[in-house]
């Protein structure tokens, strides 16, 4: 393994970065020239070998920064991790689930020593050395699932199965695309997508939900979500929005590229053995503009798809002012050249 | 005519109902200012019902325009005050001594109903034990998502935050927990730009 962590900022001087392999790896979205919802979801089976998808939890160069921003984001807005209290269960599953993964995945950064219940962790890239006794919450500093959730990159939220629904009853949202954790916490699965456009006419959710409902243990499944955000700013949260949104207004024909990133979610669910709830992921990748379109296919493509974006969608995902900006800007990269299907570069 | 035909809104967005008479040994009925009406009418289809009934009621802006023909349905307890506020630990109080079956009715407006079943809903009572049905005001009970803080009876989009003064536009989007619409800044991609103020379902 020869992961370089890198140290960087999400706000402020935003001095994030994405290496060349990180460019290479990122998760773009789009396997066609148009995009429009659908129940997109595949089974979460190791992927190709360095691509985001070959681990079950994917730890890349952001790692410790990215734990250092959540932090950030915890300590001035602890609502950002909330748990109802019969969730609890839940929250053990959920660390079991990573620090089992991870350790298997990543052996030289990650290890984990089970002796019945006493339990060792340990977290290199972080410096943790944690000893604690499963089930038991008083043996670590905080509760299982924040525990784990400070020490694992991307947003996460656990959905309890009742009354043939799923309800948001636990979560850690620090990286979100604009969306509360704690308006939406106890909500079922309908509500909290309710503003969600188009979608809900598609018959989509009706659709993914039947499909979650009957999600087997060891079976996780995956798709792609997507918006674009100015800045690599992880925390476009609505409580913030008032504090980002403005930085909407700050680009121009010439930062374009630079300023403005096509933010990619990888999502996947988990049936967790106890409790019974799902587990549901929610990753964020970066990538400005100006490193997408070194890999030609996808500066063909993502112009193609912005382009031709339904207006209702382009509102929605917040983008609507700087459309005519980021697509002129792509414009330069698409020669008209039929692009190949699927996702990865050629 | 106090009741209003609400237009069809995304899932999130509560849909309130008419009060039927339930079977159970206890019963809550919690009302505000034209929300009465729903009260009286229900007495109407269930006389014996209300005698039965634990009845809090805030008139708010009706003044006494209810209030004794409430008391004439002889609930077994009746009590009416100026505010939720005032209400609130005695709304608490019936709700913790409540046992399984206790029956809930809410009317009026729907900062009253959000309020009262996200209670109810925070003290472990089921949904599905509560009935709710809308009339008088299409005020609106509205969490700010910056500051937090809730305005109560918000009949203008947008809206400026009691708490934190930043001008909010009016989502359907509603949490039954926090018994509250969503509120967002309205001006935060072009500060100081704010539409003009329109009444709500103008």
């Amino acid at each position: 393994m020869t992961l370089q962590f890198n140290d960087e900022t999400f706000t402020g001087d935003y001095t994030f970065r994405n290496s060349k392999e990180a460019i290479r790896r990122f998760p773009f979205p789009f396997h066609e020239d148009s995009y429009m919802y659908s129940v997109n979801l595949e089974p979460h089976k190791p992927g190709p070998k360095g691509s985001a998808y070959e681990h079950r939890f994917d730890v890349d160069e952001h790692y410790l920064s990215e734990m250092k921003d959540r932090a950030r984001v915890l300590n001035d807005d602890p609502l950002r991790c909330q748990s109802l209290p019969h969730m609890d269960l839940a929250g053990w599953d959920t660390l079991e689930l990573i620090m089992t993964s991870k350790a298997e995945d990543y052996p030289d950064l990650f290890e984990l020593h089970r002796d019945g219940n006493r339990w060792r962790w340990v977290n290199k890239p972080m410096a943790i050395d944690q000893s604690f006794t499963f089930l038991d919450t008083s043996t670590l500093p905080c509760g299982p699932m924040e525990y784990i959730l400070r020490q694992t990159q991307g947003d996460f939220a656990i959905l309890d199965h009742r009354e043939n629904n799923l309800w948001m009853d636990a979560g850690m949202v620090t990286t979100q695309a604009d969306w509360s954790l704690d308006f939406d916490i106890g909500m079922n699965f309908m509500e909290w997508h309710a503003p969600v456009p188009l979608a809900h006419q598609l018959g989509v959710f009706e659709r993914a939900l039947k499909f979650l409902l009957n999600l087997q243990q060891g079976a996780p499944v995956r798709r792609l979500n997507w918006t674009m955000t100015v800045n690599p700013n992880l925390d476009t949260s609505p409580e913030n929005y008032h504090k980002w949104g403005p930085e909407k207004t700050t680009i121009t024909p010439e930062n374009v590229g630079e300023k403005q990133h096509l933010r990619v979610e990888l999502q996947t669910l988990w049936r967790l053995p106890r409790s019974n709830a799902l587990l549901f992921p929610i990753r964020c990748y970066l990538i400005r503009l100006e490193d997408l379109v070194t890999v030609p296919k996808w500066g063909r493509r993502l112009h193609r798809v912005l382009r031709d974006l339904p207006v209702e969608l382009a509102t929605y995902k917040g983008f609507i002012r700087n459309r005519p900006v980021i697509v002129e800007y792509l414009s330069q990269f698409d020669d008209g050249a039929p692009t190949s299907p699927g996702c990865f570069p050629d | 005519m106090t009741k209003f035909n609400f237009p069809p809104s995304i899932a999130s967005r509560p849909i309130w109902g008419t009060l039927e008479p339930r079977k159970g040994k206890a019963h809550l009925m919690i009302a505000d200012a034209e929300g009465a009406e729903a009260l009286i009418d229900l007495a109407n289809a269930a006389p014996a019902l209300l005698t039965m009934a634990h009845l809090i009621y805030l008139p708010k802006d009706t003044g006494k325009r209810y209030s004794d023909a409430l008391a004439a349905l002889k609930p077994a307890s009746i009590y009416v005050g100026p505010s939720y506020d005032a209400a609130e630990s005695r709304i608490q109080r019936v709700l913790s001594d409540a046992h399984m079956g206790l029956q809930i009715y809410l009317a009026g407006t729907e900062g009253l109903m959000g309020r009262a079943m996200s209670a109810a809903l925070a003290a472990g009572l089921p949904l599905a034990a509560i009935q709710t049905e809308h009339r008088g005001s299409v005020a609106r009970r509205m969490q700010c998502v910056h500051c937090k803080g809730i305005t109560e009876d918000v009949t203008t989009d947008p809206f400026v935050c009691a708490h934190c003064g930043l001008n909010l536009f009016v989502r359907d989007h509603f949490s039954r927990r926090i018994g509250a619409y969503q509120g967002v800044c309205v001006d935060a991609e072009d500060p100081g730009e704010v539409p003009p103020q329109k009444e709500l379902y103008s």
